[in-house]
């Protein structure tokens, strides 16, 4: 009976009506949104002590941030295409979307090492800046560093399930966990853009 | 799924992405006026705790799960990510130190 299955205290076998490869990926994802959290407190708890923490973001990087903002996000469209291509049989089309979400995280990571750069040029270091206020990029450059590491690794798992599920060694599953990291990176950045980008406008 | 169902699941995904696109506009504009900090900072973290809810609920596809993902995943971490903020006062204690 349907009921003996889906009822509230017959989860014995499968608790969640997922497989375990996929309960695997939330639970990494449930840590790793721990992690940023600590991470995005320890940045603000500094940020409240240094009255003179600076506020170096002018139009033009808010602007930068804003397209890196797109990129990401567009790119989590094309992984829904991506799974939803996968999970109806339609193996090219789904690596084509893959492949279409590889190339947004390559554009933000290549846009944001950009703006690491200019940063750098002027004298922004992790360990030094011109306002006196060392923190400032020491934890900017943990954060983005470590967002921008998640989107790299993410670049190389999506280009290894393309490269799978195209020749058939991979499952349709595979592509759906595979999404719920990339959708979890681009999710932290939804709180990394407010936080320290538009909180810290020069404007 | 049939294909009037895909098809359908595509026009919310569409639909979701605007909205993202959207708020991410309006916090952008946000951060063109001059507000006050704790007025920018409370609709900030509204905004983006709505846009993280649509991106875990649709995009991570967990409505469409079973409740009981829901309820183990996300309260817990919701408030072990709360409960950091008893760290705050400790903050603010320093900055009145040197008075």
């Amino acid at each position: 009976m349907a009921n003996d299955h889906w009822g509230a205290w017959s989860g014995g076998g499968s608790p969640f009506a997922i497989g375990s490869k996929k309960l695997g990926m939330w639970l990494f994802i449930l840590s790793d949104s721990l992690t940023f959290s600590v991470m995005l407190f320890a940045y603000s708890y500094l940020r409240i002590a240094n009255p003179d923490w600076p506020t170096p973001f002018n139009s033009h990087s808010i602007i930068f941030a804003s397209v890196m903002t797109f990129c990401l996000l567009s790119s989590s469209l094309t992984m829904v295409k991506a799974v939803g291509a996968a999970s109806q049989g339609h193996r090219k089309a789904a690596v084509w979307w893959i492949l279409a979400t590889i190339l947004g995280g390559v554009l933000f990571v290549v846009l944001h090492t950009q703006e690491w750069l200019g940063l750098l040029q002027n004298g922004v270091t992790p360990f030094g800046n011109p306002w006196g206020v060392p923190l400032f990029g020491a934890t900017f450059f943990a954060l983005t560093g470590l967002h921008m590491t998640h989107v790299t690794l993410g670049i190389v798992y999506l280009a290894v399930i393309a490269w799978g599920f195209g020749n058939g060694r991979f499952k349709a599953e595979d592509v759906e966990i595979s999404g719920l990291y990339w959708h979890f990176v681009d999710l932290v950045w939804m709180f990394i853009l407010p936080l320290v980008y538009l909180m810290s406008t020069e404007i | 799924m049939t294909d009037k169902g895909a098809h359908d699941h595509n026009k919310l995904y569409l639909i979701v992405w605007f909205i993202l696109l959207a708020l991410t506009i309006i916090e952008v504009y946000l951060a063109y006026m001059t507000l006050p900090v704790t007025v920018m900072l409370v609709t900030l973290l509204f905004l983006s705790f709505l846009k993280a809810g649509l991106i875990v609920a649709y995009f991570m596809h967990l409505r469409f799960e079973k409740p009981s993902l829901f309820w183990t995943l996300i309260p817990a971490t919701l408030i072990c990510i709360a409960l950091l903020s008893g760290f705050f006062p400790d903050s603010m204690r320093i900055l009145s130190l040197g008075q």
